[in-house]
C-alpha cells in the first residue's frame, strides 16, 4: 500500500497570511452567483496563482466524494495545506459569513417587500437571467477543468469516454450518485493504480518509461 | 425574529446533524428528505418557503448550501439559521477535515495518487451533469438556453470576469428579454 511515487509540481504563489486566505475566500464567496465552484477555479488557480489546475481538480475529486458541500469542502482542504486546522476554519468561514449574512438581509428585505409587485416582477426576470448564466458558468468551468485529462495516466480518449459515461448516467439514465462513484469510480481508481504501479516499476528498473 | 425559540433550534439542530453525513454530492440532494422534516413531519415552514429558500440561495452569491440557513431563518429566525448551518457543516466538515488530512499526508503514496486521478474524469462528468440539469430548457426558454450556452463558451474561452456576466444576466432577465 505504502509505495510512493515522486512529488508532483507544486503552484507557484501561497497566501502570506489567515487575514489574505480570509479575505480571498470571502471575496469569490460574494462573486459567487448560482454556485461558487467556477469563480473559486478563477481565483485559485488564475488570479492568485495558489493551486495549479491539476492540484484543483484532484482536490476537487475528494471534495466531491466526501458529504457535504464540494466548495465547502474545497474550502478546507486549501486552507488546510497553508496553514493546518486554522487555515482550514479561516477559509470556511471566509466562504459562508459574509455570503450568510447577505442571504439573511436578502431574505428579511424581500419579506418586508412582497407588497411591490411590479418591482417583484423584475427581481424574479433577474432572478431568471441570473441562474442561465450560473448553468453555463458550471459547464464553461468544468470544460475548463478538463483540460488536466489531457495528460491523465489513463489517456484523454478514455477520460472523455469515462466523463461521457458518467454524465449520461446522472442526466439520462437517472443513475444513483452512489452507484457512479463506487462503481465508475472503483473502476478507473483501480485502473490508474494498475497503470502508476507499472510506470513506477519502470522508473525503477533504470528503464526509460 | 430574534424571539427566543430553543425548542425549534435544538429540532432544526438535530435533522441537519442527522442529514449531514448523507449529503454526498452536497446538501441539495437531501432536499426530498429535509421536506420530509421539516415540512410534513414538524410543521416548522410552509411550502412556499422551503421552495423559496432554494431558489433565493441558487441565485444570491455563496455556496449553494446556504438554502439550510434560510430555512432556518424562515422556521426560527436567526438562531434557527445558525443552529441549522451547525447542524448540517460540522459532521460532514469534520471528516472532510480528518480524511483530506489523511490524504495530503500521503499524498505521493501510489494509492492515494491513484484514487485522486482515477476519480477525476468521474467527478469532470459529474459535474458536467450538474450544469447540465440546472440549464433552461431550449423548448421552452430559447433565450434564456441561447444566454446559458453563450456563457458557458465565454467562461471556457476567455478570463472575463464573471461578475460581468451575472450582470448581464441580471439586466437582460429584469429587463425580459431571456
Amino acid at each position: 500500500m505504502a509505495e510512493t511515487l515522486a512529488p508532483q509540481d507544486a503552484a507557484p504563489a501561497r497566501p502570506a497570511s489567515l487575514t489574505e486566505l480570509f479575505v480571498a475566500f470571502t471575496q469569490l464567496a460574494l462573486q459567487g452567483f448560482g454556485g461558487v465552484l467556477a469563480v473559486a477555479q478563477r481565483e485559485l488557480c488564475e488570479r492568485r496563482n495558489w493551486l495549479t489546475p491539476r492540484e484543483f481538480i484532484d482536490l476537487l475529486a475528494t471534495a466531491q466524494v466526501l458529504p457535504g458541500p464540494n466548495v465547502c469542502n474545497l474550502s478546507l482542504m486549501i486552507g488546510d495545506r497553508f496553514f493546518g486546522w486554522r487555515g482550514a476554519c479561516v477559509a470556511l468561514a471566509g466562504m459562508i459569513a459574509a455570503p450568510m449574512a447577505l442571504l439573511l438581509m436578502l431574505a428579511w428585505g424581500l419579506g418586508h417587500a412582497s407588497q411591490a409587485p411590479e418591482a417583484a416582477g423584475w427581481i424574479r426576470g433577474a432572478l431568471t437571467g441570473i441562474a442561465a448564466v450560473a448553468a453555463g458558468q458550471i459547464i464553461g468551468t468544468v470544460l475548463k477543468l478538463s483540460a488536466p485529462l489531457r495528460e491523465h495516466e489513463l489517456g484523454a480518449p478514455a477520460c472523455a469516454a469515462l466523463a461521457g459515461i458518467a454524465f449520461a448516467g446522472m442526466v439520462w439514465l437517472r443513475w444513483p450518485l452512489l452507484w457512479v462513484l463506487l462503481g465508475l469510480g472503483g473502476l478507473t481508481c483501480t485502473a490508474t493504480w494498475f497503470i502508476l504501479r507499472r510506470r513506477a516499476a519502470l522508473a525503477q528498473g533504470g528503464g526509460q518509461p | 425574529m430574534i424571539a427566543w425559540q430553543a425548542d425549534a433550534w435544538w429540532t432544526l439542530f438535530g435533522h441537519f446533524l442527522a442529514l449531514s453525513l448523507m449529503s454526498i454530492g452536497g446538501a441539495i440532494t437531501l432536499v426530498p428528505d429535509m421536506h420530509r422534516r421539516l415540512v410534513d413531519g414538524d410543521h416548522l415552514l410552509s411550502d412556499a418557503d422551503f421552495t423559496g429558500s432554494i431558489a433565493l440561495a441558487q441565485a444570491a452569491p455563496g455556496p449553494n448550501v446556504l438554502f439550510v440557513a434560510l430555512m432556518g431563518w424562515h422556521s426560527a429566525g436567526l438562531g434557527g439559521a445558525m443552529a441549522s448551518m451547525l447542524g448540517i457543516m460540522l459532521p460532514s466538515t469534520t471528516l472532510a477535515l480528518a480524511v483530506s488530512r489523511w490524504v495530503a499526508t500521503r499524498r505521493d503514496w501510489l494509492s492515494v495518487r491513484a484514487f485522486q486521478a482515477g476519480m477525476t474524469p468521474v467527478t469532470v462528468g459529474l459535474l458536467l451533469a450538474t450544469g447540465w440539469l440546472l440549464m433552461p430548457h431550449p423548448g421552452e426558454h430559447l433565450r434564456a438556453w441561447l444566454l446559458a450556452v453563450a456563457v458557458a463558451v465565454i467562461v471556457w474561452r476567455t478570463r472575463i470576469r464573471l461578475i460581468w456576466l451575472v450582470g448581464a444576466g441580471a439586466v437582460l432577465g429584469g429587463l425580459g428579454w431571456v
